[in-house]
């Protein structure tokens, strides 16, 4: 057996994962919150205003972190649905449940947070622009994830449904992605990911890959922390975790 | 028997079955006709205003009548044990399931594209826009069976599968829509619609190939 497939085997057992995210989740955490302390305090006070949008610019600390989080996340619940239908790993349906909150929650930051500076920037708080609505209708396969999940009583059934529902609604994906090349939108374009180089100023790039990293950091951190609970709740019966109890 | 004859064989049973219940068959029409004519009702009768939203309310109507019939393609063979039989056979499932969506939407896709032009005439639209409304139904309507197909299967097996089926399947039926009605929003202003055909084309295509696979694995997992 070769590292990787070790290393896959190993992911793939939750006693290994709960002793190693235990470890990782406060160091993970230090680093988080210094990201967002330099992204806030830079984005917000040191980064100059735009010399369009003045200070209203200062959204997209929040919303881009957001909206870039919103389709990550929904990229590793199918990944995670793949794996699962695939090899039947207990992890991967951990952590494609744990992780359907967590996008539906950055999809409406990002919506909200979008809405509230459209209103200043276009005067209006909604548009039904491509990316505004691809990016409504993801929410929609959030939530309904999270309710098939709920409707099915067998939990593995309802790992496998809820796999196969993730992988089929990936389609959206590159639709969010590519809507404001594909259409003439009032939302503008990419600005980081281009091939020509970030269109953005240093003063103000800075700060955002900070908060990107922050926002990163922090999905890993809290699915983390639920996972660790989904797991405990689903091995409750199992000898680690009752040695892990009687321990405490 | 051959795979090929099991498809033919069971497009043919469930034609039939419809053919049996020739009252339920005029139901989705009927609705369809309904969801339309409350439009006028709800927003007035003003021809401008009307001729402007036909697009959009014959493909929603077309969408709320694929969402209201699509439970029917795998209910009452899961009730009487059919399902299981076609699971445990010989014969490739998604073959068998793009059978039972076909059946499914001659049944009623189909009967759809039939009034689409009365209808699309009382809201006023020009013939032009007709004939791309018809095309982009005919391309369009067999996408929201074959989607419609994959949240069927997944919810077969629930007892209250109804409105978790319409949170699975409207997120992935708007593209078409948007498409659909783009296409005759485009025909009725004069401008060229093959861009939206083709994409609707490619969706058809998508879906003939991929909806099966993903509706026989999600019928196994509802069965498990």
């Amino acid at each position: 057996m070769n590292i990787f497939t070790k290393w896959f085997h190993r992911l793939g057992s939750p006693p290994w994962f709960y002793r190693v995210s235990g470890k990782l989740i406060p160091w993970m955490t230090l680093l988080c919150a210094a990201l967002f302390i330099y992204g806030l305090y830079a984005g917000l006070v040191l980064a100059p205003p735009d010399y369009q949008q003045g200070d209203s610019f200062r959204i997209i600390y929040i919303h881009v972190p957001a909206a870039i989080l919103s389709m990550f996340v929904y990229v590793v619940m199918a990944v995670a649905g793949g794996i699962s239908l695939i090899w039947r790993m207990k992890m991967a349906d951990v952590v494609l449940i744990s992780s359907a909150p967590i996008g539906a929650v950055f999809t409406v930051i990002a919506l909200a947070t979008g809405s509230l500076w459209g209103k200043p920037m276009w005067g209006t708080w909604w548009t039904w622009d491509a990316r505004l609505t691809s990016e409504l209708i993801l929410l929609f396969l959030y939530l309904g994830i999270i309710a098939l999940h709920n409707a099915v009583e067998d939990r593995q059934s309802a790992a496998r449904a809820v796999s196969v529902l993730a992988l089929v609604g990936v389609v959206n994906i590159p639709i969010i992605h590519y809507s404001v090349v594909w259409w003439n939108t009032l939302h503008q374009g990419a600005t980081i990911m281009r091939l020509d180089g970030p269109a953005i100023d240093e003063s103000m790039r800075w700060p955002l890959f900070a908060m990107i990293g922050a926002f990163y950091l922090y999905y890993f951190i809290v699915l983390m922390l639920r996972a660790r609970g989904e797991v405990l709740n689903r091995e409750s019966r199992s000898r680690w975790v009752r040695e892990l109890l009687a321990g405490d | 028997m051959t795979s090929g004859r099991a498809f033919l064989d069971l497009l043919r049973r469930d034609l039939l079955l419809a053919m049996r219940r020739r009252s339920e068959l005029a139901n989705p029409m009927l609705f369809f006709v309904m969801v339309i004519v409350l439009f006028p009702l709800g927003v007035g009768a003003e021809p401008k205003l009307l001729e402007q939203m036909s697009s959009g309310v014959v493909w929603v109507a077309a969408l709320l009548a694929a969402l209201l019939t699509l439970d029917s393609i795998f209910r009452s063979d899961f009730e009487d044990g059919t399902l299981e039989q076609i699971l445990i056979g010989a014969h490739p499932v998604p073959m068998l399931v793009l059978a039972k969506v076909i059946a499914h939407w001659l049944v009623t896709g189909l009967p759809l594209l039939l009034v689409a032009p009365v209808l699309a005439t009382f809201l006023g639209m020009n013939p032009e826009a007709i004939g791309v409304l018809m095309l982009s139904l005919l391309l369009g309507t067999p996408v929201l069976s074959l989607i419609g197909s994959i949240g069927v299967a997944l919810t077969v097996g629930l007892r209250r599968g109804g409105v978790i089926l319409s949170l699975l399947v409207l997120p992935l039926y708007v593209p078409v829509l948007i498409f659909g009605a783009a296409a005759v929003d485009a025909a009725a202003s004069g401008m060229p619609v093959t861009g939206q055909m083709y994409i609707l084309a490619a969706f058809l295509v998508l879906a003939v190939t991929l909806a099966p696979l993903a509706a026989a694995a999600a019928l196994r997992i509802s069965l498990s």
